[in-house]
This record gives C-alpha cells, structure tokens and sequence, in this order.
C-alpha cells in the first residue's frame, strides 16, 4: 500500500530524516517505535505532504506520491491523526467530524454512514456532539481527533502517539479503537513511544533512531530484541 | 444634548467604515498570520474605480459592482503575485510587502486616476434628516445599513456553511486543516478576496460623506487596524466593535477637544492596546484543555 525508498527530509540546514525506507501492507498495523526526536513526527508529516522531501522517493498503491500537494494526498486517500491531537478548538465537535470528510466528492449519505460507524466507535461523541471540540477532555479529544481522520474515508491511517498523555483505561481504549479499525480492513501506521501498547496491536515494527530505521521486523521479533526490551520496554 | 447626538451620528458612521477595514485585517489575518497594510488602499479603489467610472457615464450601480469585482482581482492578485511567492518568510516581512503594495497601489491609483478629491451622488439625496435637535445624512444611513448586512453575512457564511467553517477551522489550526484535506492556500486567496471586496463596498459607500483620493487608503488603514486591535486581532466581532468604538471616541475628541487631535486617538489606542492588554477587548479566550 504504502513504500517509502530512501527518504530524506532537512529543517532548514539540518537533516533529520537520513534515507528512511519502510513500506505498509494492505491490511497491517505497522508501528514505528522510536525516542523522543528520533524523527517520527517529520516522517509522518513528510508522508502527508506537509514536510517537503530532499530526496527519496513515496509510493502510495503504486503511484508516485511525493511531488502532490497535502490536500490531493488526504483525498487519494491518506489520513494522519496527528500528535497532540491538533482538534479545531473553536469548532463543535459535529462541525470536526463534519470537516473531517472535507476533501470528499462522494455524497452526503456515504458521509452519514461514515459518521454512524465514528459514533459506533466512540459513542462518547454522539453525546458531545454540540460542544466546542477545546472543551473536550484529552480522552475526548484523542478520540475526536481518530474520528475526523477516519472521515476522510482513508485507506491508509497515519497515527502519531495517540497514547500520548492517555490515562491507562484510556490507553487501552484507544488500542482496542485502532485494533477494531485494522479488523474492518483499515491499513494503519501507528507512531508510538508505548513501544509495549504498540507491539502487542501490530504485525510488524520498525525502529527509528536518529533519523535512521535502526532495527526492523515482526512485532513478535522486535519484542524480542534485546536492545528493545532494554531501550524501550524498560525490561 | 443635541450636540452630543450630533458627535454620536457622526462617530457611528465613520466608526462603521473603520469596522469594515477591521474586519478585513481580522479576516485575512485569521487566514494567514499576515496583517495587511493595503487594506486601505481596497476602500481607495473602491471610492475611485466607482467615481471614475461613473465620470465615464457607466450608471452608479455597474460602476458599483465593476469596481468591487476589480478590487476583488486586486486582492487576489496582491496574495499570489506579491505574498504567495514569499511564503514562508517572517512576519515583518509580509508586513512589508503589504506596506509596499500599498505604496505601489496608491502610486498606480495617482498615475491612472489623478491626485484631486472626488465624490459620488448619494444615494437619497443629500437632505439632511433632522432627529432630536441633531442632522444626518442620508448616506449616513446607507453607510449603516451596508456595514449591518455585510457583518451579518459574513456571521452567516462563518456559522451556516461548510466553506465558513473550514475558514474558521484554518485559522484554528492550519496544520490540522491540511492534514484533513483543505487547500490552505486556497482558503488565504478566498480570504484576500472577501477583504478586498468588503474594503471596497466601503470605499463606494462612505465616498459622498467624506470624498475620496488616491491617498485616503492610508489614513484607513491605520484606523482599521487600531479597531482591530482594540476589539483583539484576530476577533471578528472584536474588529465591529472596535471599529464602532474608535469611531465614537474620535468624534467626541473632534467635537470636545479639538479636531486636531482626532487622527491622533488611533495612534493612541494602538500604543494603550499594545501596552496595557494585547489581547484587546475581545482577545481570543482560550478554551482548549489539554
Ligand atoms: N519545526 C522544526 N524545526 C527544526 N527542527 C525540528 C522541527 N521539528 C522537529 N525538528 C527536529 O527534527 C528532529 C526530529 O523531530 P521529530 O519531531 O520528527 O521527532 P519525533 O520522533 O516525532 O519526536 P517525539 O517523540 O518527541 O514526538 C529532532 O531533532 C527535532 O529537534
Ligand atoms: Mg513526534
């Protein structure tokens, strides 16, 4: 679905993406585990078309992806829920949803029935769906911030550190979410520094440091990689 | 008493006017970050393409609409060919390329149109409407009645459409307006346009009050933005009442101090703003949890 060939990405004169190459199933969590600054964020938004590209190349199912505009990239069908969850705070949480499905063409039934299944999904926000979105507790807004990527109608789910600042309930709430959306056939890239909450949702993982895929493979093989229980599972 | 009716009818229109370049600043700022010095010059070729077309004997109310859509064009063209090409770049120096385009545009304006004040027919005639002992112009009335129905639409465009809401949701949070597939850029361009069309409507309206030249854009520009700043950059209802608000005060200190210092209240409400609450009247309330 999605390929990444030696990508790098610079701000201003310094390089933080050193050639990342890393490709996604049809149908697979991938997790990309990695510490704070290790490039994450810049590789997601280089995804999205919001960061520019130095040099590499990006294929989306199978079309050459990496000159398109961000918007063009959302509407052939790439979401990112991004860090810090990013909601329009002054906007109703409806008004979020609604906007959510922005860059489609299709009609207003399929986006209805889009909006149903976000609801089925997180039935906490039928209930606030008149509040303004900056109201809305972390929780709240995490999954809010789920729920209007999912309805750009994408097929591939980019998701930065949704766990980030998640009491434990919540957490796993969150999981279960992304857990059930790959079940419905979503293919999803989940950023995460929970490496243990990632690994135990994800097929395969790959470690960044630095700016560099560092270690790459099966959720099962990276669990049990020396470095990564001791870097990253505190084993 | 009649006195002070007759300041208050005069604060209001001219309050008004400066209520709709405010609303432009906090449009195109909301939009982009930018604040736009050529705001004054959208009233300018407003008033100007209008007197001048008129001179040419097209009829009041096609010269109306021609000089709206060409100020509209100007707007748009001041994005992508002047703003657009330096994205990216810091604030001052946006601030300085709108500071240029405005020089640039009152130059174009003396060249094509010429140096002279000029007016327009009002719209009812110039019969003063007596009202407790004070005078109005009908134009007056015309004037509050353009500027009501522009910011009611526009709280209805903000409110009741997608596309008002997607406005409101780039000025928000940009990055995530992208991230979910909205043409930032494109939202900008609609931005500069609206701006431009609403200096414009202004510069048509007020023109048989308080006449019109190449330069008056200016002067309008510094009022429209100290009633933005007054009511909080970035506050569309902050930027009318503002606007309003100036409007008052300087017919006030014209009427009881002396008309010498009225220009100078504008500066004086941006230093006191600046100084003493940045956020305005109106400044944004902050109601994100995180
Ligand atoms: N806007 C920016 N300007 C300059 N440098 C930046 C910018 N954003 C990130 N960087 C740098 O790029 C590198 C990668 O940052 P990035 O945010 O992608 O890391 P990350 O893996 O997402 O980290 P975190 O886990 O903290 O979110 C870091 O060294 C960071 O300092
Ligand atoms: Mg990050």
């Amino acid at each position: 679905m999605l390929s990444v060939e030696n990508v790098t990405s610079s701000y201003g004169r310094v390089e933080a993406l050193h050639g990342i190459s890393l490709h996604v199933d049809d149908g697979e969590i991938v997790t990309l585990l990695g510490a704070n600054g290790a490039g994450k964020t810049t590789l997601l938004h280089v995804i999205s078309g919001i960061q520019p590209i130095t040099s590499g190349s990006i294929r989306f199912q199978g079309t050459p992806f990496e000159r398109l505009a961000a918007h063009v990239r959302v509407a052939l069908g790439i979401s990112q829920v991004p860090e810090g969850r990013q909601i329009f705070a002054p906007l109703s949480v409806a008004d979020n949803l609604r906007l959510g499905a922005w860059s489609r063409t299709d009609d207003d039934e399929d986006i209805a029935t889009d909006l149903a299944r976000v609801c089925t999904l997180f039935p906490a926000l039928k209930a606030l769906s008149e509040m303004p979105a900056g109201a809305l507790s972390g929780g709240q807004q995490q999954m809010l911030a789920i729920g209007r990527a999912l309805m750009a109608g994408p097929r591939l789910l980019l998701l930065d550190e949704p766990s980030m600042g998640l009491a434990p309930n919540l957490v796993d709430q969150v999981l279960a979410a992304i857990r059930a959306l790959k079940d419905d056939g979503l293919t999803i890239l989940l950023v995460e520094q929970n490496a243990r909450a990632a690994l135990a949702i994800a097929d395969r993982a790959y470690v960044l440091e630095t700016g560099r895929v560092t270690l790459e493979g099966t959720a099962k093989q990276i669990q049990a990689d020396s470095r990564v229980r001791e870097a990253y599972l505190g084993v | 008493m009649a006195e002070l009716l007759q300041f208050i009818f005069s604060g209001l229109t001219v309050g008004a006017v400066y209520a709709l370049v405010g609303l432009g600043f906090t449009l195109i700022y909301n939009a982009s970050d930018i604040i736009n010095f050529a705001q004054g010059e959208f009233v300018m070729l407003g008033g100007m393409i209008t007197v001048f077309l008129v001179a040419a004997g097209v009829p009041l109310p096609l010269a109306a609409l021609i000089a709206v859509g060409l100020t509209t064009a100007v707007g748009l063209a001041l994005h992508r060919l002047a703003i657009e090409p330096a994205r990216g770049s810091s604030p001052v120096t946006l601030i300085m390329i709108t500071i240029g385009a405005s020089i640039f545009l009152r130059g174009i304006a003396q060249i094509i149109f010429d140096r002279r004040f000029h007016s327009l027919p009002s719209l009812f005639g110039s019969e003063p409407i007596h009202f407790g002992g004070a005078t109005m112009l009908p134009q007056s009335l015309v004037v509050l009645a353009v500027a009501a129905i522009i910011v009611v639409l526009l709280w209805l465009f903000m409110e009741r459409t997608l596309l008002g809401k997607a406005v409101t949701a780039t000025a928000a949070n940009r990055l995530a307006a992208r991230l979910i597939g909205i043409n930032t850029r494109r939202i900008v361009d609609f931005s500069f346009a609206i701006s431009a069309a609403i200096g414009a409507v202004a510069g048509i309206v007020v023109t048989p009050i308080t006449l019109t030249s190449y330069d008056v854009g200016t002067l309008l520009a510094l009022k429209g933005f100290a009633a933005a700043m007054l009511g909080g950059i970035g506050s569309a209802p902050g930027a009318v009442v503002g606007g309003v608000l100036l409007g008052l005060i300087e017919a006030l200190t014209a009427g009881y101090i002396s008309s010498n210092y009225k220009d100078a209240v504008s500066f004086l409400i941006i230093l006191i703003v600046l100084v003493a609450m940045p956020q305005g009247l109106f400044g944004r309330a902050r109601i994100e949890r995180v």
